[in-house]
């Protein structure tokens, strides 16, 4: 990839990366958040992993942001609730900030960094199936039922089940509005 | 490498003002073939001087249509609601008209045209995973919709957003299911190479076509791409009669013409991809890359540049013919209700994929892989 390509969308990533969390509107968070995918998934197509990078596309723009969109118009997430800076809170958010940095530059610096030479399949549709559907099916399944397992959850806890009182009061089939 | 630029050039700007264009005819065959469909007289108002009345021509409204609409859509007012999001406002028709231009790049409309020592690919970009590449700028094209209503500060906009992604992921699902059925047939996500292999007959005189293999795969994607393009019957995200005009009520101007635009292009689209996946794409029956092979044994010998021509004719003829199946069945349906509509989606079409992903799959492995 040229490395002009390469810092381009590498620093867009970031920048985007960056108005994610720094935006008050969620809407406008969410947008940016499209972006940094758009960008993580050229870098990906950059490193001659097409279907790699276009599946990325496919997958968190096409679907799950959409999926937040929803998250966002059904719970009427206006602005972020001012109250949300409580000194507690921040603590805990700065622990784990630096957990995560610590955890990511550990894991940098051990990498072994190598150049290797890649087979001419690298990246194929071809490779990619015959990772997903060969050597890591079982996980893969795994994961699926995962996923299946959060929405079934999700469901169960966002919904609105009808209060005892008024499920076991008899129907009404008058169409006059009960007091 | 400068040559390669400006062939590659040349191919992109050609193929965004035929869909452009496209778009524009079928606007015009919208409002003048919905009059036919409906026994009215339709668009016949504007002329040029009067020139075609003194010639005793009947007025088509192609004045109408072509010049006197978009002059008055260009100069109207720019108008953005009170208190709407105005950034959002603002980048929503691009969002929805980008998406769907974008598409059109990797799908060919012609075999290799041979100039000098050039062998020209007649397609935009020739990419090894052009399906991949569709799905993925299809759902780039969610969020045109889904952000100019909610950015539009109006509840009826919203409505119609709400509506509009969510029909669009649920179609989706079924649109994929179709495509990686043909996938499996021809083994590649290359447009290019799909149509490659879509030539040549059976028994002598029936083409290759992917509708063969794919019977119920064809009528599923047509269903799931009229949904996409968001058309009557599946027009819920605009449905005038509750919506006002769904995610578009505030836009005016040239704003609502992407929006209007992006819808006419997203039939085209559906065409292409129809006619690439089912139809053989730019593949004329018994034409080869040296001539006619007629089924009788005669051989009528052609040039290369009549081949690809001729190819990029038959690709031309059946997007327009799917355009118009498309705008037919528009004014022939009513609309949905929405719960309709996801009961279609959900219970009906999607199962109907799997199975035909099934049957499928245990048919490839039953001949042994190969088609």
């Amino acid at each position: 990839m040229p490395l002009g390509i390469f810092a381009f969308f590498a620093t867009l990533a970031v920048i985007s990366a960056l108005g994610v969390i720094l935006q008050r509107s969620p809407v406008h968070s969410l947008l940016a958040l499209i972006v940094t995918l758009l960008c993580v998934a050229a870098l990906m197509i950059g490193l001659d992993a097409l279907a790699v990078g276009l599946l990325q596309a496919i997958v968190y723009v096409g679907a799950i942001v959409v999926l937040f969109l929803f998250v966002i118009w059904l719970l009427n997430l206006e602005r972020d609730p001012e109250e949300s800076g409580r000194l507690g809170i921040k603590l805990l958010a700065a622990v784990g900030a630096a957990a995560l940095v610590g955890e990511l530059t550990a894991f940098l610096t051990r990498t072994h960094m190598s150049q290797q030479t890649v087979n001419s399949d690298y990246g194929s549709m071809a490779q990619l199936a015959g990772l997903i559907f060969g050597n890591y099916l079982i996980a893969f399944e795994v994961t699926s039922l995962l996923l299946l397992v959060a929405v079934v959850g999700v469901v169960a806890v966002a919904r609105r089940w009808p209060s005892p009182r008024l499920a076991n009061r008899p129907p009404t089939l008058s169409a006059k509005p009960q007091t | 490498m400068l040559i390669d630029l400006i062939i590659s050039a040349i191919k992109a700007i050609f193929v965004v003002l035929l869909v452009l264009n496209l778009s524009a005819v079928l606007l015009w065959f919208e409002r003048k073939g919905s009059a036919l469909i409906q026994d009215r007289i339709g668009a016949n108002r504007a002329g040029l001087f009067g020139i075609g009345r003194r010639l005793g021509l009947p007025n088509l409204g192609i004045i109408n249509t072509f010049i006197a609409d978009p002059l008055k859509i260009f100069t109207k007012e720019d108008f953005v609601p009170d208190r709407a999001d105005k950034f959002l406002y603002t980048l929503a028709p691009f969002l929805a008209l980008f998406p769907v231009l974008i598409s059109f790049a990797p799908i060919p409309f012609g075999d290799r045209l041979i100039v000098g020592s050039h062998q020209i690919e007649l397609v935009v970009c020739p990419l090894t995973a052009g399906i991949l590449y569709i799905l993925a700028a299809l759902g780039l094209g969610v969020y045109g919709a889904a952000l100019g209503g909610w950015a539009s500060n109006n509840r009826w906009a919203l409505l119609g957003s709400v509506r509009a992604s969510a029909q669009l992921i649920s179609y989706e699902l079924t649109m994929g299911l179709s495509i990686i059925a043909v996938v499996m047939v021809y083994g590649t996500l290359d447009l290019q190479e799909i149509c490659r292999a879509q030539s040549g007959t059976w028994f002598g005189w029936l083409p290759k076509w992917g509708i063969v293999y794919q019977p119920l795969g064809f009528l599923l994607l047509l269903v799931a791409g009229i949904a996409e393009s968001r058309r009557i019957p599946f027009d819920l995200p605009e449905g005038e009669s509750e919506l006002v005009a769904g995610y578009f009520t505030e836009y005016s101007g040239g704003k609502q013409a992407a929006f209007m635009l992006a819808d006419f292009a997203e039939i085209v689209l559906v065409s292409a991809l129809i006619s690439t996946l089912f139809f053989g794409g730019w593949q004329v029956p018994y034409l080869q890359s040296d001539g006619f092979h007629l089924p009788g044994g005669t051989w009528l010998p052609l040039s290369n540049p009549v081949v690809a021509l001729l190819g990029f004719v038959a690709f031309g003829i059946k997007v327009v013919f799917f355009c118009w199946l498309q705008i037919l069945i528009r004014w022939t349906l009513p609309r949905f209700r929405y719960d309709q509509l996801m009961t279609l989606g959900w219970k009906g079409l999607l199962p109907l994929g799997l199975v035909n992903l099934m049957v499928t799959a245990v048919a490839i492995v039953a001949v042994g892989g190969s088609v």
